[in-house]
């Protein structure tokens, strides 16, 4: 029998059937919800009449939409209030486990399921959000829904989907000092496009990957979508084991034995038969910065920006540069910036906050310049505030803040003005994204981010190490 | 029961919106996500492009009077990548359109449209380029997209398109609001669950 992919017998497993119309009913085993996509999906099981197929099975949040800073009910945002109260209404009615804004438990979605130990190995996932993909990183099949998918899962715990193929993405070899986890799928996604991963699952894998810590590899996964891929995943191995170990969705004991058997045994096997593979090398990496208004137009920080003529798309280069506003064959060195953003489901986490911290410390932010750090959870701004971090922070001149989705995408006070040009450890640098039609966003690693802020300028994060 | 309603061809006047990779931000930004229903969604596709800060109109396909009343959006590569709002379609379903016909679409997006009723259409680079210029030059131009037979019919033009057999047949046959399809099976969906180790928390 021919080798089979972790995609392969996940899928198989959670299949439930063929559908009339040809798709498979894919069964979902974890579904988180929160405030933005969901209030339509529960006003149409009320309509029908319908419960919630299997309540154990979701798990709510709020992310998008609080304040990160004054977080007192009612919230100023009148809209924002509104739509929290119809989740908490929708979560109580329906009987949904929920991590409310006074949970210790409350974050972004895509943070709080792998450090509650919800998201695992060899299950599907489901969620209202792009970002999904990011569960991946433990081995999971995990996809980014909309509304009316949401209603699908919520009432039959199943969506109707078609078959993806997989792309072996092999990063060999090692990363140079100063190089992340951001620059890797930076890299990646500049290689092969926006839409270059449309049809298939990007399967991560190669010494660089093998040696990410989970949170890497959450940031890896994350934006498997800006690369057109709807799923992305890394193969469950002892550094997945060892982060689930005793969280507190995770199994223990002789469970938790069981647990890592069938862990192991969903991982891709070695003969394992893919539809594509793609080999980049760690040293080729430098620290990646967008220049435009995709994640694919990125370069690395020792290059200058494209001429449109000789780009891949020069329609699209060309309507970057006009709304970006700098000419081609600059440098990306140097480039200034208004505004620094650490955070997001991308890049909100200990390993981020640690590399940012350590370029941080002792150093200054650049007068003039609004900088952000931004927790993805509670959790992690507790534990953060346990080493100190914030502090760090703070006396550099960041503001410290609860946790949310935050100045990501410009649902929640925090904004770019004008034409602000904001350094962001992020995922999306399209137009308006962070809440200015006319602002700028530099997507970078949160260490770049940090880098970026101390010198009101993009800067070669290496100068630091 | 819902009606079954079934999509086979959707016609009418069109308007082209030209560039690659169009996200879901700009065809929607994030601030019309904060409200509860989808009800209003239709006043809002591509706001910041079509209406500067004082809320005046600028230059924009979707502002142009000779594309008023289109029902079908003409589109290049990529068009709804990033975000998953469902917001997007929906903000375009309401404003009118009832058909998109580009180069490609991103995956999520062209899902969402489907379990609305939206079809989403594929034709190659050159003939997307031939029905942009076609309704550019003669904005009353009627287009007829035949989802059964797959083909797009203009002037005395007749056209192949594609879309994946799935949707195709979910269009067709008015499967495309699955949920009823998919609650028929739960018993199935039980089974299913009940073999996977982790849903009884690995317990033997």
């Amino acid at each position: 029998m021919a080798g089979r992919t972790l995609y392969d017998k996940i899928w198989e497993s959670h299949s439930v059937g063929v559908l009339p119309t040809g798709q498979t009913q894919l069964f979902i085993g974890l579904h988180l919800i929160h405030e933005i996509t969901t209030a339509p999906a529960f006003d149409m099981l009320r309509e029908k009449g319908m419960d919630v197929a299997f309540l154990e099975r979701t798990f709510a949040t709020v992310d998008h939409i609080v304040p990160t800073d004054i977080r007192t009910r009612p919230f100023l945002d009148p809209e924002a209030e509104e739509l929290t109260q119809a989740l908490e209404k929708n979560v109580k009615q329906f009987g949904v486990e929920f991590f409310g804004l006074d949970s210790m438990n409350q974050g972004i979605v895509h943070v709080i399921g792998p450090q509650l130990g919800l998201t695992q190995p060899g299950m599907t996932l489901a969620c209202g959000d792009s970002h999904t993909s990011t569960h991946g990183a433990f081995g999971t099949l995990a996809f980014g829904i909309g509304t009316s998918q949401v209603r699908d899962v919520l009432a039959t715990q199943t969506l109707a989907m078609d078959k993806l193929k997989v792309r072996r993405i092999n990063v060999n070899g090692a990363l140079g000092t100063g190089v992340y986890a951001k620059d890797v799928i930076l890299s990646i996604i500049r290689k092969l496009g926006v839409s270059g991963g449309k049809g298939f699952a990007y399967e991560y894998g190669g010494a660089v990957i093998d040696r990410m810590n989970m949170e890497e590899r959450m940031t890896l996964c994350n934006m498997s979508i800006e690369g057109g891929a709807l799923v992305g995943y890394v193969n469950p191995d002892q550094t997945t084991f060892d982060y689930l170990k005793g969280r507190r969705y995770v199994p223990s004991g002789a469970a938790f034995d069981r647990a890592v058997n069938y862990w192991k045994s969903v991982a891709s096997d070695s003969a394992a038969i893919y539809d594509d593979v793609i080999n980049m090398e760690g040293k080729d990496i430098e620290p990646t910065v967008t220049w435009g208004i995709n994640p694919g137009q990125s370069v690395g920080i020792s290059e200058r920006l494209p001429i449109p003529d000789e780009y891949a798309d020069p329609d699209g280069a060309r309507k970057a540069y006009e709304h970006m506003g700098w000419q081609p064959g600059a440098p990306i060195l140097g480039t200034p910036i208004d505004v620094a953003f650490i955070g997001s489901c991308t890049n909100s986490r200990m390993t981020d906050f640690r590399a940012a911290a350590k370029i941080a410390q002792g150093r200054k932010v650049k007068a003039g310049i609004r900088a952000l750090v931004v927790p993805g959870s509670a959790e992690v701004k507790k534990l953060a505030e346990a080493e100190g971090l914030h502090e760090v922070f703070k006396q550099a001149g960041f503001q410290w803040r609860e946790a949310g989705c935050s100045m990501c995408l410009a649902m929640n006070p925090d904004k770019l003005n004008g034409r602000e040009i904001c350094a962001s450890s992020s995922n999306r640098n399209f137009i308006g994204r962070q809440g200015s039609p006319q602002g700028r966003t530099l997507l970078m690693s949160p260490a770049m981010v940090a880098a970026a802020a101390l010198n009101g300028k993009v800067v070669d994060v290496r100068q630091y190490e | 029961m819902t009606e079954i309603v079934k999509i086979v061809k959707v016609g009418g006047t069109a308007v082209p919106m030209r560039g690659n990779d169009i996200d879901t931000d700009r065809i929607i930004p994030a601030r019309y996500l904060k409200e509860v229903t989808f009800a209003r969604m239709g006043d809002y596709p591509f706001f910041d492009e079509r209406f500067d800060a004082s809320g005046k109109k600028k230059d924009h396909p979707f502002n142009d009077p000779e594309y008023q009343g289109a029902s079908v959006l003409f589109v290049n590569k990529n068009f709804g990548c990033g975000s998953s709002r469902e917001h997007a379609p929906q903000a375009l379903y309401r404003f009118g359109i009832k058909a998109i016909v580009g180069e490609s679409f991103a995956a999520i997006f062209a899902g969402n449209c489907t379990m609305m009723g939206l079809p989403t259409v594929t034709a190659t680079h050159d003939e997307v380029a031939l029905m942009m210029k076609t309704v550019e030059e003669n904005p009353k131009t009627k287009f007829t997209v035949d989802i059964e037979t797959k083909t797009i019919c203009f002037d005395d033009k007749r056209i192949a398109i594609d879309l994946p057999e799935t949707y195709r047949s979910a269009l067709t046959s008015g499967c495309w609001d699955s949920t009823a399809l998919l609650r028929a099976n739960l018993d199935q969906v039980k089974k299913t669950a009940a073999k996977l180790p982790y849903i009884g928390g690995f317990a033997n």
